[in-house]
């Protein structure tokens, strides 16, 4: 069965849509870990600086997942690996 | 992989699909080599000419800082160059040490390196150039040096006898997974780079090419500060960290 161009095009930027909802995962980590640091805070405000830079890299990391649908979204909206003949 | 390699013509479509100037992201070939690998044309593109520039930048830099500290004597006051330079080894010193102890010694000058090549890889961004660590070529292979070391370390400290342990942690039927966890490092180290500097490079090229121009004025200065400044300095900082922790871990404590 052969699909034209418009109909991959288009379902390649619904894959793409459906992709960066990947997002919500990242972003609610990344939450937890910015509220359990202000928690810290609070409590130990001496220890600002080096509770700042430990959420900074579990933040960074959390974010990963969420940078993969990204790129999933990209690979489909720009490289188009799925079946067009340039 | 030909990934964002070539132009696209889709960029070109949206342009022209929004009645604006071209979405333009894309890494372009500049001069094509007179040879082919594995049937593909080779080319010198944008990403190999921007690395070059930051390249280039850094060896400056490096040979000024050399003569300003070899002129440098105990008895004068340091002038205004040679305490930057200072500073910024100081910062180095500390953040190598502070996260590896006493094996800090041996990895400063790769820490040292590869934190100032990716921070103004980064940051490049700001001057026009396309940033060369949204370049999947230039991340990869950083994450690969770290796999290497990882590697290296363990056979180096554990000995055999201790990976082969390592791998069958729990039960040995864990091996595979453990196998994967390890070949899981590199890959997730350079993809974080890359797509964090990449998704910083098209949300500016989107909005500098498809926003009306009214907006276009003191809005991007912001999201250059987010987007550049923050997120280029965050991407290093948790590359070289990460490097860092893993790089002790596989030392161990003896």
């Amino acid at each position: 069965m052969q699909f034209n161009e418009y109909f991959i095009r288009g379902c390649s930027a619904i894959g793409a849509g459906l992709a960066v909802i990947a997002g919500i995962g990242p972003g609610i980590g990344q939450g937890i870990a910015a509220g359990y640091a202000a928690n810290a805070v609070g409590r130990n405000p001496g220890a600002k600086s080096d509770i700042t830079s430990t959420m900074l890299l579990g933040q960074a990391v959390a974010e990963t997942t969420g940078l993969y649908g990204l790129l999933i979204a990209m690979l489909l909206l720009f490289v188009q690996p799925l079946g067009i003949d340039k | 992989m030909n990934f964002l390699c070539m132009e696209s013509y889709l960029g070109s479509l949206w342009g022209e699909l929004n009645g604006a100037g071209d979405v333009d992201f894309f890494i372009k070939g500049l001069v094509k080599l007179p040879f082919k690998f594995l049937g593909k044309d080779i080319y010198i593109t944008t990403a190999h000419v921007c690395a070059l520039i930051v390249m280039l930048l850094l060896i400056v830099f490096a040979i000024f800082a050399n003569r300003a500290i070899k002129k440098a004597s105990l008895t004068d006051t340091p002038g205004g160059f040679q305490n930057v330079v200072e500073l910024i080894v100081e910062m180095l010193d500390n953040m190598i040490n502070g996260t590896m102890g006493k094996n800090g010694k041996k990895f400063l000058n790769y820490i040292g390196t590869i934190f100032i090549f990716i921070l103004i890889s980064n940051i490049s961004g700001l001057f026009g150039l396309r940033p060369p660590t949204a370049y999947y070529g230039v991340t990869l292979p950083l994450g690969l040096i770290t796999f290497g070391m990882i590697t290296y370390n363990k056979f180096k400290h554990q000995k055999v006898k201790g990976v082969i342990k390592g791998l069958c942690d729990p039960w040995p039927i864990w091996a595979p997974i453990n196998i994967i966890g390890d070949i899981a490092v590199p890959v997730s180290l350079s993809l974080r780079l890359f797509a964090n500097i990449l998704s910083g490079t098209v949300m500016m090229t989107l909005i500098y090419t498809l926003l009306p121009v009214f907006v276009k004025i003191g809005i991007p200065s912001v999201l250059h500060i987010y987007f550049d400044l923050f997120a280029g300095a965050i991407q290093t900082y948790v590359f070289c960290m990460l490097t860092m922790t893993y790089v002790t871990d596989a030392i161990g404590d003896n």
